[in-house]
């Protein structure tokens, strides 16, 4: 329990060096955003009285502390291009990309598992098959997957309709259904990599002496795999899962793109390119927040997995 | 593993990356046809003798531009990697060796920033630097830093304690010169499968990034920005698309290929 | 046995993900069609549309001819254009002028309700009139409308309007959008008196308008519209094939041959658009006007059209499109035949033997542009100008170049937003507030001041013709053409008119039986 409180107080720690490094690069590198709401050639009596309704005019640290703590209110400021509040943007737009990252974890989660144990216990041409198949989809760029995906299943096998997405909060199941598609094309190169470290994880622990008092016990291959290896190598796998998510959020941003989702990372995108920093900003922090978070939580799963980890 | 298998990743890696190198080096300098030059006689032409890869939609030589292309997405990403690596081994190399205070504070921001998807990170530069080629580099290359950084700390700080260090200490070598001259080769197992990793994720960024249309930029033709061109001509030149899509994935495969093999070599 | 229970578990896990949400034994023409069928028995359908309404929704803040398009269809004005181009009445009934032509009388129909269900008074109409002509925030919404002396009520259902002096484009600006008084929050909830009524809209996904059911004139056949927002190029195709959309306007050629016959109708107009390469004049070396007329001669809009278009659409020589028979000068289309030795000379006399680095700026949404721009920055490179394309988001497109007057060049068409030469050409006079381009003749600026006061419909002709030839001689800008106008149209659903102005009409679509 001592760890855990140790371990939450880093993740706020992580959390807070995060959303400082955030609101600097944002506050230093754009320059005035008074530029950019006004243009150039406003007077400065409007740039002046601009800058004091943003706060521009307080000190640096007053103006992260007076950020952060309506940050975590849940309240991220209002958008330069529309002029709505940030959080009313994000709502939508949130729930799309969780439900997405969400069927790509499971996705990854269900197939790769059982298939790294396969893989592993069955060897032979399974197994190699597995590898080889496993190295090339590894090399394949998700959204490369997501074109041959929607060329395949939406237009020659009209499985799907590209581009007519219903918001889970209309048909959650339509919308479910429509986005296992970009789920997939996510988690094919995550299902590729994990199925590889399970595998090498259990032919690793395998070689391992108390297997082999295992089998001189008189215990079968098997029965040893399945009550002894794996609880041990699914340890690290179970931390690679948690990064996994992290990278599941990165490729929404792309695959969203080519199957036109309307969630954050396609409005984190033209946020980008409108130059509408305090969207930008949230979901940048947002992410980084989840992430973290993530790790944390595989941090605590590990722990109950692997008692040893307690004492460090 | 037996020794065989081992040499194979080694060996099918470099045949694939082999040929994809060479491609990208004649695309600097030499390519069949004009890569931009339009032709509206042969709009859509399918793969031929006279062109390989077949024609676009203002009758472009697809296999030209999958040449230029490989050879900007290879520049970029070679570009990339050494800025990060660069960076990367020195910051590693300070904090691993001397650890401490700056060690630990360093340590708790690389944390905070690799717990981020890199792509994100050079989002994040790219939204605040703005567009282009070099941004990219720059972007991706900054990006990529802590990932080297906390590679190359941890074989650093593992170093530290060994025997040839502390007897190269007690003969009066600085610290630069352990650092560099006696350490530095002796990480060098772990270090290269990393900048073969590295590598791979840069051209996968940078794919990515083109892709989204805020990489590369016409006329500077990469393999991401083909994509995202060749997409709208799915039904009337799907050897645009695929062309393209699997040069990206033999560039990335041969590369984790070698990574591969070289892992197990060091083993 | 073991090994095959769990290897058939992971063949079913596997299976049940290809799969989807299915069996694998769907027609796939039957499937193409669930959507469809569904829409059709709801009498509805999808428009796709490639760039988002501003962010105020507000009709007399719009300046966006993508927003335009949607709004013909919520709001109208005392007047309103017909597909010939006529002027017909919309909210007025009757129009009288008096004899020296300054005043302006307006009898309102009777029964014309707006969608929150009031009736249009005359209060109304003055409100929205006044509140386009208000010069307190600088210039009138309406530019046009600074030439308003008075606008008052005469009594419940009749409106006078005065004007300073006699103008014979007037009435064509009286499209304006009529709002009522006491509107709340136009910028979010619009209301008007058109054919279909605002329900909902998420930015970057969807707005969606539904038939008014107490419209004065001929209902709306569909139900109700989802324009659904495709902002990359490549996707609107894939929705296209997929079946998600019914009907979209704006593709190249190259977009429409994907199309599958069987399923599409692909119907041909004009955009009414003049598609250029806009040049920053304040951007070196725009300000040369040598170096633009090099531009020009390098400029071989024939190839353009064949690769944008398969050869559709008509060459324009300066600030005019054909749909204006009576002011389109086809005499200054070949005022710059293509000819690229000429350029290269009158490059070098400039100043710039060796050319000169260049960005053109253009919105990655809009297919046709996009693809002109790598036609014309292939051109430009023949004569030594090396062009970078930069393509950005329609909305940065907008603050950035449009808003901001921060390009070097781009490619863009632009639209009249009623049936007056005024509306394409007052745009370019030096101190008018969407003269994006910064172009600045004082003999252009003085041209337009007699257009405008001229009393004599001939007079006034040959002045707007001579300020056309006047953005021709000094090379304004790089003129292309007037787009053709591919719309791809669902087999089973007809009725698409064309109009000479940048709209699309959804009154009159509908599902054929």
């Amino acid at each position: 329990m001592k760890h855990a409180a140790k371990k939450l107080g880093l993740m706020l720690l992580t959390m807070l060096i995060v959303s400082f490094l955030a609101f600097l690069a944002f506050q230093i590198i754009p320059g005035d955003p008074t530029n950019t709401l006004l243009g150039s050639e406003a007077t400065p009596e409007r740039v002046a009285a601009l800058r004091a309704e943003l706060g521009l005019d307080r000190p640096f640290f007053v103006r992260y502390f007076d950020w952060i703590t309506d940050f975590v209110q849940g309240d991220f400021g209002k958008s330069y291009s529309y002029s709505m509040p940030v959080a009313d943007m994000l709502s939508g737009k949130l729930a799309v990309t969780l439900l997405l990252a969400a069927i790509s974890f499971l996705l990854t989660v269900i197939v790769s598992i059982p298939l790294g144990i396969l893989s592993a216990d069955c060897g032979g041409w399974f197994d190699r098959i597995v590898t080889v198949l496993g190295q090339v989809t590894m090399a394949v760029p998700p959204f490369f997957i997501g074109i041959l995906l929607t060329y395949l299943f939406g237009i020659t096998l009209h499985w799907f309709t590209p581009g007519e997405f219903v918001s889970p909060g209309v048909d959650f199941w339509a919308s479910a259904g429509y986005l296992v598609f970009p789920a997939a094309a996510i988690a094919l190169p995550r299902i590729a990599m994990t199925v590889k470290m399970l595998r090498s994880g259990i032919m690793g622990e395998l070689n391992k002496d108390y297997v082999r008092t295992s089998h001189s016990r008189g215990n079968t291959r098997r029965a040893t795999l399945y009550r002894h290896v794996l609880r041990n190598a699914v340890v690290p796998t179970v931390a690679f899962l948690a990064m996994t998510i992290a990278d599941i959020v990165a490729g929404s941003v792309v695959v969203e793109q080519v199957f036109a989702i309307p969630g954050l990372g396609r409005l984190l995108l033209s946020s980008i390119s409108n130059r509408d920093y305090p969207v930008v900003q949230a979901i940048i922090v947002m992410m980084a927040f989840w992430v973290v978070l993530v790790n944390f939580v595989a941090d605590l799963i590990n722990q109950r997995l692997d008692p040893r980890l307690r004492l460090q | 593993m037996s020794e065989r298998r081992r040499n194979l990743y080694l060996r099918v890696g470099l045949a694939i990356t082999g040929v994809i190198t060479l491609l990208a080096v004649l695309g600097c300098f030499w390519t069949p046809y004009d890569p931009s030059a339009m032709n509206s006689a042969e709009m859509y032409a399918s793969p031929s003798l006279r062109h390989l890869f077949g024609t676009d939609n203002f009758g472009r030589d697809v296999f030209s531009r999958v040449m230029k292309g490989v050879s900007t997405t290879y520049l970029i990403s070679l570009a990339t990697v050494a800025l990060g690596a660069a960076v990367g081994v020195v910051v590693g190399a300070l904090t691993g060796y001397f650890g401490g205070v700056i060690d630990d504070i360093l340590m708790r921001v690389n944390d905070a920033v690799t717990a981020f998807p890199s792509i994100l990170l050079a989002l994040v530069f790219i939204s605040l630097l703005g567009f282009g080629k070099y941004n990219v580099i720059l972007a991706l290359g900054v990006a990529f830093i802590p990932s080297y950084a906390r590679v190359v700390r941890s074989e650093f700080a593992r170093h530290r304690e060994m025997n040839y260090v502390k007897s190269a200490h007690l003969m009066g070598a600085t610290h630069r010169r352990i650092m560099f001259v006696h350490i530095l080769p002796n990480t060098r197992a772990v270090i290269l499968p990393t900048l073969v990793i590295g590598f791979n994720n840069a051209v996968l960024a940078e794919a990515s990034m083109s892709y989204l249309g805020i990489g590369v930029r016409s006329p500077d033709v990469s393999l991401g920005y083909m994509l995202s061109e060749s997409q709208s001509y799915m039904s009337s030149a799907p050897w645009y698309v695929l062309c393209t899509g699997m040069t990206i994935v033999l560039l990335i495969l041969g590369f984790s290929l070698v990574g591969e093999g070289l892992q197990q070599e060091g083993r | 046995m073991k090994k095959f229970v769990s290897l058939f578990l992971v063949l079913v896990m596997v299976s049940a993900v290809l799969c989807g949400c299915g069996d694998g034994s769907k027609k796939p023409g039957a499937e193409w069609n669930k959507g469809y069928e569904q829409r059709k028995l709801n009498n509805e359908i999808v428009v796709g549309i490639a760039q988002d309404l501003e962010d105020s929704l507000d009709p007399h803040q719009s300046s966006s001819a993508g927003t335009r398009e949607v709004f013909f269809n919520i709001y109208e004005g005392l007047v309103k254009p017909n597909s010939a181009g006529e002027l017909i009445y919309a909210v007025a009934e009757d129009m009288k002028l008096s004899s020296d032509g300054r005043t302006y009388t307006f009898y309102i129909r009777e029964g014309v309700r707006f969608h929150n269900g009031q009736s249009v008074t005359a209060a109304d109409v003055v409100y929205s009139i006044k509140r386009c002509a208000d010069t307190s925030g600088g210039a009138p919404l309406v530019a046009a409308f600074s030439a308003i002396e008075d606008v008052k009520v005469v009594d419940e259902m009749t409106v006078d309007i005065t004007i300073k002096a006699r103008d014979l484009d007037f009435l064509s600006y009286l499209t304006v959008a009529i709002v009522p008084e006491n509107a709340a929050d136009l910028a979010t909830k619009p209301c008007g008196t058109g054919p279909f009524k605002y329900v909902s809209r998420s930015p970057q996904e969807n707005i969606i308008i539904e038939r008014f059911d107490d419209y004065w004139g001929k209902k709306a056949e569909l139900s109700r519209v989802t324009y659904k927002i495709y902002e990359n190029a490549e996707t609107l195709v894939m929705a296209l094939k997929g079946g998600a959309i019914d009907l979209c306007a704006h593709l190249t050629s190259a977009q429409a041959k994907q199309l599958d016959e069987d399923y599409f109708q692909i119907l041909e107009g004009t955009m009414n658009l003049v598609q250029a390469v806009y040049l920053n004049h304040k951007a070196a070396p725009f300000d040369n006007e040598q170096v633009r007329q090099a531009l020009c001669y390098a400029i071989d809009r024939q190839q353009i059209m064949n690769f944008v278009a398969d050869g559709h659409g008509t060459a324009v020589g300066s600030s005019m499109y054909p749909a204006f028979t009576k002011y389109f000068m086809p005499e200054l289309t070949d005022y710059y035949k293509y000819d690229p030795a000429k350029a290269k000379k009158l490059l070098a006399d400039a100043g710039y033997p060796n050319g000169f680095d260049m960005t053109i700026m253009v919105a990655s949404n809009n297919k046709p542009h996009v693809d002109t721009a790598e036609v014309v920055a292939q051109q430009l490179r023949a004569i030594g100008i090396n062009v970078t394309i930069q393509q950005v988001e329609w909305q940065t497109w907008y603050d950035e170049a449009y808003k901001g007057r921060n390009f070097q060049a781009t490619i863009v068409g632009l639209d009249a937003s009623n049936m007056t030469a005024r509306a394409l050409l007052e745009r370019f006079t030096s101190t008018h507030s969407k003269n994006f381009t910064n172009y600045n003749n004082p003999d252009y600026d003085a041209l337009f001041q007699q257009a405008i006061s001229a009393t004599d419909d001939a007079a006034q002709t040959a002045i707007y013709k001579q300020m056309q030839r006047e953005l021709t001689e000094t090379a304004a800008n790089l003129y292309i053409q007037d787009l053709c106008d591919l719309v791809a149209l669902r087999e089973g659903l007809t009725g698409v008119e064309f109009y000479p102005t940048y709209v699309l009409d959804l009154s009159t679509v509908k599902f054929t039986k």
